[in-house]
């Protein structure tokens, strides 16, 4: 079976963000960039897929230039192949774009496929939506947010998370799944697999040339403007005897916050 | 029109969908349009009263046998049936696990872009305006969307409940037809976490417990005041999930969950930064730390400096008094 995986570069977690206001964008300089951890998992579980039935994992992202090395990080874990769709603007925050070039893309290149995994949302612009979007424009069925995957023949079962439970999910492929935190542990690259994935040749396609029009890479999302969120306020802090401490807490809760 | 997606769990409306729902009034009446919701199932009239008195004037009930069990592609289908026939202007869902799942699907079916999970959403000149947190909260993005309806999904646990009203509005029913040979995922079953705990998104209280609790055998302690608090579930940092002491569904921050519940109480948590990101819109945040440099404590509106092994169970004691 050949699986598609989707990837994204994003901000590394521990990073502290700082905006442009006039340019309504993130200040890029002096950020250190990752794989989408979320995406991290679903490159691992293609590999394992791929290793125990055969066929081909490719890792596709849309981006900038930039944006090779993530693929690389890919190749390097395993990936059988990469492809950067080049897009000339930077975030739109807009999944319908995204989702729209990445199902056009699957349709001309590979029409193959026998699932296409995602990590379930980007850590960053936190849309969550590309994966279902995809899944529509392609009429594939979709399991998103899933914990574990097994696939048997032309079909599947997922488990996915819901508030304080997991759905079991069947579902015949081709599909679309996207990846939570817990369906495994990534491997780390060999070095073997670095020095490989660096002499690997990566096709570049610009999405202008996948035959969209140009309203349908017109970013229908419009951003009117960035914040930092509310700075809080330290509070009281106490020290002392515990039996002390913790009733002044409790009395700060109860009748000052009065939240229990 | 605004146009409100009622969620159920176990037959009953979610409390995030009478959150949207709210909104969904206050936005109807800025705006100057009618509110209206819809429910997906079979024979769920009798929950048309509740709905009304958040303030909806019409309820669709769409009906098909396969709506019994929530799939996302039906629930489009269905969904994307109304939305062509009535034509909505804005349409809200709950940024619960479902409306997540579903809320993009309808998208592509109206050719519309989508705000997800919103904390805000303003009427600016007649044109809606919708907020939300990137990077988990470390920043807010305002964007307004170009194409109609306008569908968003409502972050639960940020919009305030309107207050009820008992009103009447009209029951409308719609039997919808899918098509025969669709190649559909479908639910085969629902594997309710142990204890039936309450998930940290839907949660009043939060509990969180991070790297100073040491051993997992120690959450414990954590669960107890929760049994105590009503509404309340337990939480935990990055490292204490990576520990294997707690399941990642309880993880709050970057990579796990951004919540915005009345109380955060962060015992034995640092506050590593992709942490402070997922939990900072709490309303009140409490933390315990032994560490008085700790960075949870620039954020908290409470801290104790302390071992939380003393504190938490005197914490009980005092918790029990002013709970009696």
């Amino acid at each position: 079976m050949n699986i598609l995986v989707f990837v994204k570069r994003v901000p590394d977690t521990e990073s502290k963000i700082r905006l442009n206001p006039g340019a309504n964008a993130v200040v890029e300089d002096g950020l250190n960039f990752i794989l989408s951890p979320y995406d991290e998992y679903a490159m691992e579980e293609a590999l394992r897929i791929r290793n125990a039935q055969g066929g081909k994992a490719t890792v596709v992202t849309v981006g900038r230039d930039e944006s090779l090395v993530v693929l690389r990080k890919c190749l390097a874990m395993g990936a059988d192949e990469a492809v950067l769709l080049k897009d000339p603007l930077p975030e739109t925050y807009d999944g319908l774009r995204t989702a729209r070039v990445i199902a056009r893309f699957v349709e001309k290149k590979y029409p193959d496929y026998g699932l296409l995994l995602f990590g379930k949302q980007s850590v960053g612009a936190d849309n969550a939506q590309v994966p279902s979007m995809v899944a529509e424009f392609l009429g594939l069925p979709q399991v998103n947010v899933v914990v574990k995957i097994e696939i048997t023949g032309d079909a599947g079962v997922a488990y996915r998370e819901i508030e304080g439970a997991q759905e079991k999910v069947a579902f015949p492929l081709p599909a679309v799944v996207s990846a939570q935190k817990g369906l495994n542990e990534p491997r780390y690259e060999t070095l073997k697999g670095i020095m490989m994935a660096k002499k690997k040749e990566i096709p570049i396609i610009p999405i202008e040339e996948l035959g969209l029009s140009p309203e349908e890479l017109g970013p229908q999302i419009e951003i009117t403007g960035m914040a930092m969120p509310p700075v809080r306020q330290a509070g009281r802090v106490v020290t002392g005897p515990p039996e002390e401490t913790s009733k002044q807490l409790a009395g700060f809760l109860h009748n000052d916050a009065k939240v229990i | 029109m605004i146009l409100t997606y009622i969620e159920l769990r176990d037959g009953k409306i979610k409390k995030a969908s009478l959150e949207a729902l709210s909104e969904g009034r206050r936005k109807a009446a800025e705006l100057n349009q009618q509110l209206a919701a819809v429910v997906l199932g079979v024979g769920k009239e009798g929950l048309a009263p509740e709905i009304f008195a958040y303030g909806a004037s019409q309820v669709y009930f769409l009906e098909n046998p396969a709506f019994k069990q929530y799939s996302t592609q039906d629930y489009a289908f269905g969904l994307a049936a109304l939305a062509k026939k009535i034509a909505p202007e804005v349409i809200f869902f709950s940024a619960t696990a479902l409306g997540k799942d579903l809320a993009p699907r309808l998208a592509v079916k109206l050719g519309v872009s989508l705000a997800s999970d919103c904390t805000q959403v303003i009427v600016k000149e007649g044109r809606v305006e919708f907020t939300r947190p990137i990077f988990a909260g470390k920043a807010l993005l305002s964007v307004t969307l170009k194409s109609s309806p306008k569908i968003a999904t409502l972050r639960p646990n940020v919009f305030p409940l309107a207050e009820a009203t008992a009103v009447l509005g009209d029951v409308i029913k719609e039997s919808i037809s899918l098509p025969e040979d669709r190649p559909r995922a479908w639910v085969a079953d629902i594997l309710e976490e142990q204890g039936g705990e309450l998930d940290v998104s839907e949660a009043d209280v939060i509990i969180s417990g991070g790297r100073g609790m040491k051993a997992p055998e120690n959450f414990d302690l954590l669960r107890q005041l929760s049994a105590l608090i009503p509404r309340s579930a337990v939480g935990a940092s990055r490292s204490a999930v990576d520990s294997g002491w707690i399941g990642h569904q309880h993880q709050v921050g970057q990579t796990g969950k951004t919540v915005s519940p009345n109380l955060y109480m962060a015992f034995g948590i640092s506050g590593a930064i992709q942490h402070l990101a997922g939990m900072s819109s709490s309303k009140v945040i409490v933390a315990v730390n032994k560490d008085p440099d700790a960075p949870i404590f620039k954020v908290a509106d409470f801290g104790v400096v302390g071992d939380l092994f003393q504190v938490i169970p005197s914490l009980k004691e005092e918790l029990k008094k002013v709970l009696a």
